[in-house]
């Protein structure tokens, strides 16, 4: 027991009565190399900001349970008091001040000073720096790293890498560092910058730091972890010395199977060798979600999923054909070329597009449920218009004759299509959103997390719906989702992104393994290949 | 919403909902201009006056309120750059005077320099808003004010030749050009005026007033003016739809600037003078201040809030300066009033901006 540094026990947590994390029990030795994985949601973030005391868990009623360290429980009100305690984060996305040079980002606000005649008036907030034990203290944490960076050097220009070093540098110089998470660090490296982490890592766990290390890649935790404790769906999966297990164990356990797949095919579905869409070399600037060079043929007829984990450029391909972000390659619809970057152009050919983004992109929140669902028919197709003089007027009567017909073939729960769209629940949102993009007669519908935030019940209705378009209607369908399990009920063939690239196809049917394995983007496969590995951060 | 409220809740619903209608602001200053004619009415100065004073500054303030619409309907936010089209309209008015226009013809080749000169202005300033989005309210009463003191320059130095507009020794133009001289004075309000008991009604004046709102009105339910609130509402959504928003910005606000110059005719020539020089540099904030106090929002404005909110502001202004100096005897009490209620309303409004610029 003594050597267990760290320990959460019987962590439960609630928001607002929505269960995220439920009896958590795992700890971490000191010294060791303990990895966290989970998919999008299962509920690491939350764990860590339990352990540091984040405001987002004190505001939200705590949680449930002890988090120990060294056999005491603590309960910390702050990251401060977390600071103080010994407890460090490296972050995904770096916290550095690019003016300042190494020595200055490793010491700030921790600066070492000494007295002068000022400071002997004003106080100790105008004390002088002192450049030399601070230029050592920097000097030491980066060795410690084994990093040969010069401590004076200006953190603007230096390569990612090594500002993750700086990084990490900050945490290790600070005084009984005990704990240090790092929070999908390899995630902006290059491969051998990668490499050079892993190492630096290992060593600090060698010094008996305990520490916590969350990662999708497999193959990273698999190299560098000493345990592995998987996540899903806010519950503990296992822990598991990683001696004892491998990658492709640990990606089945980590997407497992949350509900019981039900494919129903129909005879009717008719699927055409003609490429409907093909999609050569396309990179979209979406914040977040970069694609870069994405190829993909769909065919006629088809409904294709398209998944990964959040941040790895699934959003962006459905964004970047539409226009809404900037994007370049080579499209081509229905046999003519597409040009990008111009919505106008994307809607007027054929393409209906339900965005991810259901109340800030999909839908005027304030206006009526007729307006949102003809909106863009209008606009773009000039339906439901008469008219007048010089003016090109409203046609009241067709749009609501329309608006009504909508209503009852896709069963929006409304008092009346006057109602507000803010008003109606996430389902019935969503419903409005398809229902605009069905208004403009697409050819070929993009629809971007059609379930997210909508209850259970209302999600099977939607993805019925877009099962029954496509059977009836032969209607194209391209689904990006986060959730596999809805991608596999409905799609014919699952594209997994990683890191803006088309990591692979599956079928729905292949087992949680390979999905696992292809959305944590592991390279193992591809360890004979090393010319097939990531790209360097574009 | 109605239905998960219970019986006991709807009342309080009803009641606030009938209260969020109507709106803070618009519901103290029509509290206040009630009080103060109530006031009024017991220090013996006349209703009808008041009444007919009313009416008649509402309907040459209408159109310069009823410019903010297209602006703050397309995203841009209340058009604190008024003086374009102010100045655009008073120079296509003293054009008309040199070309030795009077009466009716006066009005009408006014308009018609004006007009094409405040599209044109709007066009220019259109732009400068999509190079300046997120604080377009700041740089638009900059840009105005600066056309004003660009203007000031004008005035003097252009060559015009018409003794009625210049100065009695050496050139340009005079602060202030009596209408009178050229026939046009109350030309709009003195057509088809009637009256009803002691109260004056301006018809003319009225009548154009309705039909630029009439119009405003139309647009705003026409593909394009749809097209311009939805880029308004949500850019996100627009864009999603395929609109071109900074097109339909600059497009709103050459409409807005238009609007400005068309309201500067009518209301030179109900108030008999065109004032010239500094005296537009101030006249965004009036007319802003209206149609917030009439409901409109800085990201939501409807014709309905322009009549409402026209009728308030220029009823209380109409209402309190007589009433002030009667009540606070040798005191400039009335104009103080005004610049405290005119911006504090205007300060009330910018704060309740919540993500309706952006």
């Amino acid at each position: 027991m003594s050597e267990s540094l760290l320990q959460f026990k019987n962590v439960s947590k609630n928001y607002y009565g929505n269960r995220v994390l439920t009896d958590i029990n795992f700890d971490v030795k000191r010294g060791e190399i303990h990895a966290l994985i989970g998919e999008n949601g299962a509920g690491k973030s939350t764990l860590m900001n339990i352990l540091f005391g984040m405001p987002v868990i004190t505001s939200t009623g705590g949680y449930e349970g002890d988090v120990l360290i060294d056999g005491k429980v603590i309960n910390f009100k702050s990251p401060h008091e977390a600071m103080y305690a010994g407890i460090g984060m490296v972050h995904q996305e770096f916290m550095l001040i690019p003016g300042y040079t190494i020595t200055e980002n490793i010491k700030i606000n921790r600066e070492i000073t000494y007295p002068n005649i000022v400071s002997g008036v004003f106080g100790k907030r105008l004390e002088t720096l002192d450049m030399v034990k601070m230029n050592n203290d920097a000097r030491k944490a980066l060795d410690k790293l084994d990093i040969g960076i010069d401590e004076f050097t200006m953190v603007a220009g230096l390569p990612v890498g090594h500002m993750q070093f700086v990084e990490i540098a900050r945490e290790i110089d600070k005084t009984g560092i005990k704990i240090l998470v790092f929070d999908e660090p390899t995630a902006v490296l290059t491969e051998s910058e990668a490499k050079n982490l892993l190492a630096a890592v290992r060593r600090l766990a060698d010094r008996g730091i305990g520490i916590i290390f969350i990662s999708h890649r497999l193959d990273e935790i698999v190299n560098v972890a000493d345990r592995v404790t998987i996540l899903r769906d806010g519950e503990l999966v296992v822990t598991k010395n990683i001696g004892d297990t491998d990658a492709v164990e640990i990606a089945s356990l980590m997407v497992g199977r949350k509900v019981a797949i039900e494919r129903v095919q129909s005879e009717k579905r008719k699927i055409s060798d003609q490429v409907f869409l093909n999609v050569k070399d396309l990179h979209v600037a979406m914040p977040g979600e970069m694609v870069k060079g994405i190829d993909i043929e769909v065919r006629k007829g088809e409904i294709v999923g398209i998944g990964g984990l959040a941040g790895q450029g699934k959003l962006g391909i459905a964004n970047g054909i539409m226009g809404t972000y900037p994007s370049r390659g080579d499209i081509t619809f229905n046999g003519k070329p597409m040009k990008l970057n111009d919505p106008h152009s994307a809607i007027a050919s054929g393409i209906g597009f339900v965005s991810e983004d259901r109340k800030g992109v999909g839908l005027l929140l304030n206006e009526s449920i007729e307006l949102n669902i003809a909106f863009t028919a209008m606009q773009v197709g000039n339906m439901f218009l008469k008219n007048k003089g010089p003016f090109r007027f409203q046609d009241d009567t067709g749009l609501r004759k329309h608006a009504l017909k909508m209503i009852k073939d896709l069963d929006i729960r409304c008092e009346s299509p006057l109602q507000h769209a803010g008003n109606l629940s996430g389902g019935n949102q969503q419903k409005v959103c398809v229902a605009r993009a069905l208004t403009q007669d697409p050819l070929f519908l993009f629809v971007s997390e059609p379930t997210r935030g909508i209850d259970i019940g209302a999600k099977k209705l939607i993805l019925d719906l877009l099962l029954k378009l496509n059977e009836e209607q032969g209607m194209t369908i391209v689904m990006t989702s986060s959730e596999l399990a809805e991608l596999r009920s409905i799609c014919d063939r699952i594209v997994i992104i990683c890191e803006g690239r088309v990591e692979g196809v599956l079928p729905p049917d292949a087992s949680d393994a390979e999905f696992g394995l292809m959305m944590s983007g592991s390279r193992i496969k591809k360890a004979e290949d090393p010319l097939e590995g990531r790209a360097p951060n574009v | 919403m109605s239905e998960i409220n219970g019986n006991g809740n709807n009342l309080l619903q009803n009641s606030r909902s009938l209260f969020g209608n109507i709106g803070l602001p618009t519901a103290i200053i029509a509290a206040f201009w009630f009080f103060t004619l109530v006031v009024g009415h017991f220090v013996g100065i006349s209703m009808s006056t008041l009444v007919s004073d009313t009416i008649k500054r509402a309907g040459m303030n209408g159109i310069l309120v009823l410019a903010m619409v297209p602006a703050i309907q397309s995203g841009t936010g209340p058009n604190f750059a008024l003086p374009i089209g102010i100045v655009c309209g008073l120079f296509g008015l003293v054009c008309s005077i040199e070309m030795d226009m009077t009466g009716m013809a006066w009005l009408l080749v006014s308009f018609a320099i004006a007009i094409p000169l405040a599209a044109f202005a709007g066009f220019i300033y259109g732009k400068l808003m999509n190079a300046v989005k997120g604080s377009e309210m700041t740089i638009a009463t900059y840009t105005g004010f600066s056309i004003v003191a660009l203007m000031c320059l004008a005035w003097l130095m252009i060559p015009f030749k018409n003794p009625k507009m210049g100065w009695f020794i050496g050139t340009g133009l005079r602060e202030t050009i009596q209408l009178d001289a050229v026939g046009a004075a109350q030309i709009l309000n003195n057509f088809l005026q009637f009256r009803i008991g002691k109260v004056i009604i301006p018809t003319g004046l009225l009548l154009t007033f309705g039909f630029f709102s009439t119009l405003v009105w139309l647009f705003f339910r026409s593909k394009s003016g749809i097209a311009i609130s939805a880029g308004g509402i949500n850019p996100k959504f627009a864009q999603a739809a395929g609109l071109d928003i900074d097109r339909n910005r600059v497009f709103a606000n050459v409409i807005s600037t238009i609007l400005g110059a068309i309201g500067i005719i009518v209301y030179s020539q109900s108030y008999g003078y065109a004032q010239l020089y500094t005296a537009p540099l101030m006249m965004a904030f009036p007319a802003v201040a209206a149609v917030l106090i009439g409901g409109a929002t800085a990201s939501r404005a409807k014709v309905s809030h322009v009549i409402v909110g026209v009728v308030l502001f220029q009823g209380l202004l109409t209402t309190a300066l007589p009433v002030a100096n009667e009540v606070f005897v040798g005191t400039d009490l009335s104009e103080i009033m005004r610049m405290i209620i005119q911006n504090g309303i205007i300060l009330y409004a910018l704060t309740q901006v919540k993500r309706g610029v952006q």
